[in-house]
């Protein structure tokens, strides 16, 4: 495998030539935010966070499914990107019906972390509070689509990693939604398998376990590094230290 | 490799029209790659895709059920519910526009007292909105019960449906 | 069959075609499908059986004839002579006056010498009012298949590839990328399999160029995928055609199959070692299937949604093979090029944007229908003397290229040589050629609106700026074009369109806040005209008082 060269904000760097800029990026500590992207699932480039400018390309592009190439010239970090992904943190927000202070993720949520880093301290287009179902059929768990910001990973996780593909996405457009089965309840689901990756993959509070209340849901995602590694590799690798 | 069984040769429902779908089925050799074309035959045979007619899908096909959901919902052209009796599709396109679709369409949801989108309290007349049906030259055009009309008016419009209503009042009668 | 048995056959065709003193031809596209032309044929039919004419007149159904709005149309060759609004009445009188008597009936006899048909240069179209739409042996006649037979016997694949290259043919589909460099990275990708397909999935409303190709010559298209797949090494096609085009569907099963009979398509084409087959598939009513990846997960019976790009279709496409996407015009185009060669393909047209575009007039315009046009002549020569300017009594405003992605050009840059490049110098696309024509009445916020609603409903959902950016802009839109919107509105508007431009995943959302940016560009008065005055306090709460401002600016 070639290694190439190339420089990310002003700094030289060299990496193996398949690699993606973020997880380049990830190496290096270089912060470049992501909401659809999860190690271990596939990518889809979906959520447009981790755009980033390359010189000499009127594009952006997407971090996690680009790859550098010899002597490329790669920002992460320039106003224009702080604006757009100010935006699109802003739109997410106006897209659900997003309540922090009574939310089981409050304080370990990845949507209200985004709202942080990206400064977002008002939001200017009108809440568009669509009416979304919240179905907690499910002995263990509960799926509240008024947090959903249908970042897809719970779709993905339950297809790539569970192998069950319970979840899909019904409709089109801003009426999009998570669905389970034909749309049915999800305690009648015949596929699930009530494994619980859904739940764990969730950035949000959009899928949690019954019980928790406001604040108390953290989310433990190493798991999927343990089982795609060892499905992979036929490695079984220590990951509980490595969140956060 | 084998190949997939057959689906059933008869629905449990003792319905003949799955006989029909079976045969769409067995013609894409039961591929999940042809779901979009089992569901083009299926809404022509059965006229809307129920939930239950989608399961039956999935399972001769072998596709999760939720991908076979999602890509119902996904195209505009399949529906989950019955129609009316008669169908006004009207074109949505550029031309139409230009050329005063809005007013038709306003006439015809003030006089049906339904939305486009929507079939009328009485089952008698499904109100469709359609992305340009490509017969531009002759905007503003709709179809009413699959025969295109171009050139249309609001009144034109209004009197092709009352045309319908009073059919109907007469078949009752 | 082999090249010379088609050669036969050709000839064959045209002694029939000889026996005949006239060919009546009525156009059988949906445009005139819609305005009656079943009754008109019916009528010709009863008509020339009555007159003792069967014998020596034929009566064929042909493609599209043009000029849309005007008809039922028919044409009488030899002559020719073309009839417009014909109606089962005139029809009788066509065949009692032209056929018995050789006299034309006047008052319904088109102008061919109008610039509506002198302007135009004809070569996707060149068989539209001259053959059976249904019939293979009448395209063969006239030269059908005659490009892929010499591709078979006389060309290496490669050279295939750089005569499209040298001819300069870029993709007919909207974004203009150079046909011959597609067609040489499919060739030089290693694989076992690789794919050819057709991209009929004519969404802008608008338009309806592909309709009109695929209905009145479908074997036009057929022709050009084989000779794509001999050049590229793929030995299967899918047309993806759009479930709203009944009438095209039906004529192209039916041209597979004649062209199947006959061993033009299938194993063994005219006894080469190539084979090629092509399936059908059917849309079901998304607008972003036109995009490239949207289109090929349809095609695979999957939600059409779009995926980052790299990786190219031509690099990893159906299946994860090398696919080759063309648009229905781009394939229409190959077989003249092989057949005349590229020399005399890119001595039409500009030095960039090389040959002839075809586009679907439609709106304000006197002549609404299907030219085909020299690319690089100017839109006025299209709108004022092809099209026939807008009606009496109304001044033209802005004609609207490139559908929901494209934009509006005003009247100031009328000049403007229609080609690729210039096109984008005015914030518009050449798309895939609808040109819809406003006059002084429409309103351009509105217009802006009606793109942006468009946008909105056909939007995937998979992206962020997209599934929810076209929402608010249409919301903005509607907000001020309700006379409702502050200057901090119109601002965010502005705001919000370059956003979704830059970060959307693909071409729908890059190109959705086209018509916005473009309107507002060239008619930024008829915005600001809406906006409330900067005195009112804009707390956006008092939304109803101010609802009754609106009524001027909307109607």
């Amino acid at each position: 495998m070639a290694i190439i060269t190339f420089s990310i904000d002003g700094e030289h760097y060299s990496a193996r030539e398949d690699q993606t800029i973020l997880e380049i990026a990830r190496e290096h500590k270089i912060p470049i935010p992501t909401l659809c992207h999860l190690d271990g699932l596939s990518t889809v480039g979906a959520c447009r966070l981790c755009l980033v400018e390359i010189e000499g390309s009127a594009k952006l592009q997407p971090a996690c499914t680009a790859k550098p190439v010899e002597g490329m010239v790669i920002r992460t970090n320039t106003d224009r990107l702080k604006k757009y992904r100010r935006t699109i943190v802003e739109l997410l927000a106006s897209e659900g019906n997003h309540q922090c202070a009574v939310c089981v993720v409050n304080g370990h949520c990845e949507l209200q972390n985004l709202a942080y880093e990206v400064g977002l301290d008002h939001v200017r287009v009108p809440y568009l509070f669509p009416s979304k179902r919240l179905d907690a059929t499910h002995k263990d768990f509960v799926i509240d689509r008024n947090r959903c910001v249908l970042c897809t990973r719970c779709v993905r996780v339950c297809h790539e990693v569970e192998g069950a593909h319970v979840w899909d996405i019904g409709g089109r457009g801003i009426n999009c939604e998570i669905i389970g089965d034909m749309n049915q309840p999800w305690g009648e689901s015949e596929s699930c398998t009530s494994c619980g990756k859904c739940v764990r993959v969730c950035p949000t509070g959009a899928l949690f376990e019954k019980g928790a209340t406001v604040g108390e849901m953290h989310k433990e995602r190493g798991f999927l590094k343990y089982i795609v590694t060892a499905r992979n590799k036929q490695q079984w690798i220590a990951t509980a230290h490595e969140e956060e | 490799m084998a190949q997939p069984d057959t689906p059933h040769t008869v629905h449990p429902s003792g319905d003949n029209r799955f006989k029909l779908l079976d045969r769409a089925i067995t013609k894409h050799q039961a591929s999940g790659d042809a779901l979009i074309e089992i569901l083009h035959a299926a809404q022509g045979i059965f006229g809307f895709l129920e939930s239950d007619l989608l399961v039956y899908i999935a399972q001769a096909l072998r596709l999760p059920y939720s991908r076979v959901y999602g890509v119902a919902t996904f195209y505009h052209f399949f529906r989950m519910k019955p129609t009316g009796e008669h169908t006004f599709v009207l074109c949505s396109g550029t031309a139409c526009y230009v050329k005063g679709s809005a007013e038709i369409q306003k006439a015809v949801e003030h006089h049906c007292n339904c939305k486009f989108g929507e079939t009328t309290a009485d089952n008698a007349i499904s109100l469709i909105s359609a992305r340009c049906v490509g017969s531009c030259g002759l905007a503003p055009v709709a179809v009413l019960d699959n025969a295109v009309a171009g050139k249309l008016t609001p009144d034109e419009s209004l009197r092709r449906i009352r045309q319908w209503q009073e059919e109907r009042k007469e078949e009752a009668a | 069959m082999t090249l010379e048995d088609l050669r036969e056959l050709a000839g064959h065709e045209q002694d029939r075609q000889t026996k005949f003193r006239f060919r009546i031809l009525y156009c059988s596209s949906a445009g005139c499908v819609s305005s009656g032309c079943d009754d008109v044929k019916k009528t010709l039919r009863a008509a020339l059986d009555a007159g003792g004419f069967a014998e020596t007149c034929e009566l064929i159904g042909t493609g599209c004839l043009g000029l849309c709005g005007e008809g039922p149309l028919v044409l009488v060759q030899p002559g020719p002579v073309m009839y417009r609004h014909v109606t089962p009445a005139i029809a009788q009188r066509i065949v009692d006056e032209h056929i018995a008597q050789g006299k034309p009936v006047e008052e319904h006899r088109v102008n061919l010498a109008d610039p509506f048909f002198a302007a135009q240069t004809r070569i996707v179209l060149e068989r539209m009012g001259t053959i059976n739409a249904e019939s293979i042996d009448e395209c063969i006649a006239a030269g059908g298949y005659e490009a892929l037979g010499k591709v078979l016997t006389e060309m290496a694949p490669e050279e295939v590839v750089a005569e499209i290259r040298k001819s300069g043919l870029r993709g007919r589909g909207g974004a203009g990328y150079s046909t011959g460099l597609k067609w040489d990275i499919v060739r030089k990708g290693k694989a076992d399999q690789k794919y050819v397909v057709c991209n009929a999935d004519e969404g802008d409303p608008g338009a309806f160029m592909d309709r009109s190709v695929l209905e009145g010559d479908p074997h036009r298209v057929l022709e050009g995928m084989a000779i794509a797949g001999y050049a590229v090494g793929a030995n299967q096609g899918f047309i993806y055609v759009r479930a709203e085009y009944p009438l095209a569907i039906d004529r192209l099963r039916t041209a597979i199959r004649q062209a199947e009979k006959l061993g033009l398509l299938g194993n063994r084409i005219l006894e080469s070692q190539f084979n090629f087959r092509i399936d059908l598939r059917i849309g079901a009513g998304a607008f972003v299937c036109g995009e490239e990846t949207a289109l090929l997960r349809s095609v695979m019976g999957r939600r059409g949604r779009p995926r980052p790009r790299p990786p190219y279709p031509s690099e990893s496409g159906l299946w994860g093979k090398p696919t080759l996407i063309n648009n229905v015009e781009t394939f229409a185009n190959i077989a003249p090029i092989i057949a005349k060669g590229s020399a005399w393909f890119s001595g039409i047209g500009t030095p960039k944007s090389t040959g002839t575009k075809v586009f679907a007039l439609a709106g304000n315009v006197r002549n609404t229908g299907l030219i085909e046009v020299p690319m690089g002549i100017p839109l006025r020569r299209i709108i004022f003397d092809i099209a026939g300017g807008t009606p009496e009594g109304t001044e033209f405003k802005a004609a609207q290229t490139g559908g929901p992605s494209g934009g509006c050009i005003p009247k100031e840059h009328l000049d403007l040589p229609v080609d690729y490049e210039s096109l984008a110098t005015v914030g518009s696309i050449m798309g895939s050629g609808g040109m819809i024509v406003m006059d002084s009445t429409a309103s351009m916020v509105d217009v802006a609106k009606y793109f942006m609603e468009f946008c909105m409903d056909e939007s995937c959902g998979k992206c962020i700026p997209c599934r929810v950016g076209t929402k608010h802009i249409y919301l903005l839109l509607d907000k001020i074009s309700r006379g409702e919107g502050s200057a901090e509105d119109f601002g965010l508007l502005k705001e919000l369109c370059t956003m979704v431009r830059e970060t959307s995943l693909c071409g729908l959302g890059q190109s959705a806040p086209n018509p916005v940016l473009s309107t507002i560009r060239f008619f930024q008065e008829e915005y600001t005209r809406l906006l409330k005055p900067p005195t009112e306090f804009a707390d956006g709460g008092t939304g109803g008082a101010h609802a009754s401002v609106s009524a001027e600016g909307k109607e």
